[in-house]
């Protein structure tokens, strides 16, 4: 039976939640103003807990039931354009489907944070992860950043509004949560006390830009080329100050709460001795890479893992010294980009391209594996780990993207 | 080398398809010669607004490469000739997206020629269209603006009379042979082609000095950059405004000083201050709050700001008490109120003369485009 002190988060407390759960808590800690749902798998698990939270007085906020995405993503657009801190989200399709208020929101520089639970993007109803539906907005001005855990996905959340509704950013975030892995997966959660949370998140101000009847201002006149050129090239300031705003958010919420990586923007593992391969991925296919490793590094193979973070901003400089002393970087793709070079994967052509200004260039290898939430296994790691050291042997990638786990 | 460019100026929408028409018979015509063009309107201007001046462009060179070169700059710096198919614009047009006021004249090039669809006379014209510094010509092509709707198209042969008066004064782009072979290419019938060729015969021009015209500076701003402009595409609210002409009475709000709609005017109000009523309706009304509330309580309207909609005669409940007059009949934008204030009797002598006038021409607009067919098209045929 939960206490009042643990329902009003007065004591510090471990939970068994999922990553939806974990989001949900953050909303209540954060005391998010307005919250929208519309239910679409597996990022809907959220707002069941959000409305449970709320149902239970944890906290109170506009929690409003939208009659589609698209409507879901208007209403915060324009709350957060009033000062209401805003919570949305959703998955593939629906993500897609609320894709115009969510062009918009960016553009506008509205501070609203979104989970998105990764999903395929359907037909045939398939509902298992796949990166596609978050990366899609990739271009726009959204954050994005790629959860692996529960306890992540909490302190990630707390820290998004606190990024997003930064005066320099004013962008919205995305947090990206694989389906079923993380939406549905249970794990033990650090679940900080309210007191806490209070001394890391301030209210969101949005000062001289907040629509308002003593703030008279009209937002979003119609532009033409006269006019919009210069509106993108504030948007490309505003995100390129970002890095420097997570640094800052990082370094505290590390204070405050007493854990968090070294790096806001990658999380290393088995680096330190400078492995000549270098897996590469995002988000829970951390889980079997790690467990790959360790393996390999019994058989004496000098391998190590990078876990891409944030998507957007992407850190430049941090990837190119991370990979730029193996010989050879293997990309996975938990998504696809038909046509693309190398008919590769988002993640691989980005990496790819932030390598190329190296002196020397490690070669790059892309594996596609894990789509439609099929499982990527400890032998696919292994696999992929054996073709990227034929790459290292015969000097020469022969396949720069490689199918993992697909039935021929 | 030689390549010939023409502007259509027109009122959005309601001249649509009038200046598609003549652009495109200019580059069929040309076509005829073995000459190279292309129709295209201005982006800018698309999708187009209700009577808000755009432009639409024919570009005509001897060979591919040469169009190709002139196509490279992504609207005409400077056009042989410019057809303004409503005389109303030759006070300068601004588009809707924030340009300033450019005069009719802007783009018409030393020893061009400016044609016109209008009633007035030159020197009248002269009156509204800003001073050059070169010469150029102007040539009047004696009509009625020709208005149709967004579906509708209003076939009184504007098009190919215009396509016959540019024929004459642009002999270097095409031949009037030519131009009528294009108008019976499109299928037109021959009443059309007699049409151009009559126009043809009566086009003369006439040469505009250096100097001569309208003095004014079209009011301009510079376009802030992207560290100046705010951020969130957010445009600050204006104070909100006072009493009338400073003073502690009556209310006149503060207006955007660089958006400014007044080119997109093809009638004004003219309001009777002896007959209002006080109703408010017109000041509510009005879409553009261009009405000043003066220390009497009447109702002024403020004719920077107005774009011409006609909403106000709509609603007002006296007769001839606010009435659209055609713009082509003013030379300034001054205050009516100031006028009636000054001499009451010259006032309403000036706009009795005006109210009779416009019962007789019976002009039409575009906000209230009704019937009217039939008699102005029996007015313009020249047979």
């Amino acid at each position: 039976m939960t206490t009042v002190e643990e329902q009003l988060f007065m004591t510090e407390k471990e939970e068994l939640i999922s990553g939806s759960e974990a989001v949900a808590i953050a909303c209540a800690l954060a005391d998010v103003d307005v919250i929208t749902a519309y239910p679409i798998r597996p990022y809907d698990t959220v707002m069941q807990y959000v409305s449970q939270l709320k149902a239970n007085g944890a906290f109170d906020c506009d929690f409003i039931v939208a009659e589609s995405e698209h409507s879901q993503f208007e209403i915060v657009k324009h709350a957060s354009s009033v000062g209401a801190r805003t919570f949305c989200g959703s998955s593939g399709v629906g993500w897609f489907y609320a894709f115009e208020a969510i062009a918009v929101t960016a553009g506008l520089r509205l501070p609203v944070v979104a989970m998105v639970g990764n999903r395929a993007l359907d037909d045939p109803g398939a509902f298992g992860v796949e990166h596609n539906d978050a990366l899609a907005v990739r271009d726009l001005g959204w954050m994005l950043y790629w959860v692996a855990t529960a306890q992540e996905a909490l302190d990630m959340a707390l820290m998004a509004w606190r990024i997003a509704e930064d005066p320099r950013a004013f962008l919205p975030m995305a947090l990206s949560c694989d389906g079923s892995f993380l939406t549905h997966s249970q794990a033990i959660v650090n679940v900080p006390t309210q007191e806490q949370v209070n001394k890391f998140l301030p209210g969101y101000e949005r000062g001289q830009l907040q629509l308002h009847p003593d703030n008279p201002i009209t937002v979003a006149p119609q532009v033409n080329e006269d006019w919009l050129m210069e509106i993108r090239r504030q948007s490309n300031e505003a995100m390129s100050r970002t890095p420097g705003v997570i640094k800052e958010v990082y370094e505290e919420f590390k204070q405050v709460f007493g854990r968090g990586d070294p790096s806001p923007f990658l999380e290393e593992y088995m680096m330190d001795d400078d492995p000549d391969i270098v897996l590469m991925g995002m988000g829970t296919l951390a889980l079997p890479v790690r467990v790959a490793i360790r393996r390999m590094r019994e058989q004496g193979k000098k391998v190590g893992f990078v876990r891409l973070k944030f998507f957007r901003p992407f850190a430049t400089e941090e990837v190119q010294e991370a990979l730029g002393g193996a010989k050879a970087v293997a990309v996975i793709d938990r998504d696809y980009s038909f046509g693309s070079p190398s008919s590769g994967g988002v993640l691989f052509n980005e990496v790819r391209a932030a390598l190329y200004p190296l002196d020397n260039r490690p070669h790059v290898v892309n594996f596609i594996a894990g789509l439609g939430g099929r499982e990527v296994r400890v032998r696919d790691v292994e696999d992929m780990v054996d073709i990227t050291q034929k790459a290292i042997d015969t000097g020469k990638v022969e396949l720069e993207c490689n199918w993992i786990g697909v039935r021929e | 080398m030689s390549t010939v460019a023409v502007e259509v100026v027109y009122r959005g929408i309601f001249q649509k398809t009038l200046a598609r028409n003549i652009v495109r018979s200019i580059v069929f015509a040309a076509r005829k010669e073995g000459k190279y063009g292309t129709a295209f309107g201005r982006y800018g201007d698309s999708p187009e607004r209700n009577g808000i001046p755009a432009k639409q462009f024919a570009i005509v060179a001897d060979d591919p490469e040469e169009l190709e070169e002139n196509l490279a700059v992504y609207e005409a710096q400077e056009v042989d000739v410019t057809i303004n198919v409503d005389d109303t614009m030759c006070k300068g047009i601004e588009s809707w997206a924030w340009y300033g006021l450019q005069p009719i004249n802007a783009l018409t090039k030393t020893g061009g020629t400016l044609i016109v669809t209008s009633r007035q006379d030159a020197d009248a014209l002269i009156e509204d269209i800003h001073q050059k510094d070169q010469p150029y010509n102007l040539s009047i092509m004696t009509s009625i603006p020709s208005f149709s709707g967004l579906w509708v198209y209003k076939d009184d042969h504007t098009d190919v009379r215009i396509l016959g008066a540019l024929a004459k004064v642009c002999p270097q782009l095409v031949s009037l042979e030519s131009m009528v072979e294009a108008i019976q290419d499109q299928g037109w019938d021959d009443l059309k082609v007699r049409s151009a060729e009559r126009s043809y015969d009566r086009t003369t021009s006439r040469p505009v000095e250096p100097g001569e015209g309208n003095q004014e500076e079209p009011f301009s701003f510079d376009l802030p950059g992207w560290t100046t402009m705010e951020e969130g595409i957010v445009i600050r609210g204006i104070e909100q405004g006072g009493g009338f002409r400073g003073g502690e009475e009556g209310y006149q709000p503060v207006r955007n000083s660089v958006f400014k709609k007044y080119s997109t005017r093809s009638m004004r109000p003219i309001v009777n201050f002896d007959t209002c009523i006080k109703c408010t309706l017109c000041w509510l009304q009005c879409p553009d709050t261009c009405f000043d509330v003066t220390p009497d309580g009447l109702y002024d309207a403020n004719l920077e700001s107005c774009c011409g909609c006609g909403v106000c005669e709509a609603v007002c409940p006296v007769a001839d008490c606010v009435t659209m007059i055609n713009e082509a009949e003013f030379n300034d934008n001054d205050s009516q109120y100031e006028m009636w204030q000054k001499d009451k009797d010259d006032y309403t002598q000036w706009m009795t003369s005006l109210i009779e006038k416009q019962k007789q021409v019976d002009r039409t607009h575009g906000f209230h485009h009704v019937g009217g067919y039939a008699e102005e098209i029996a007015e313009v045929a020249e047979d």
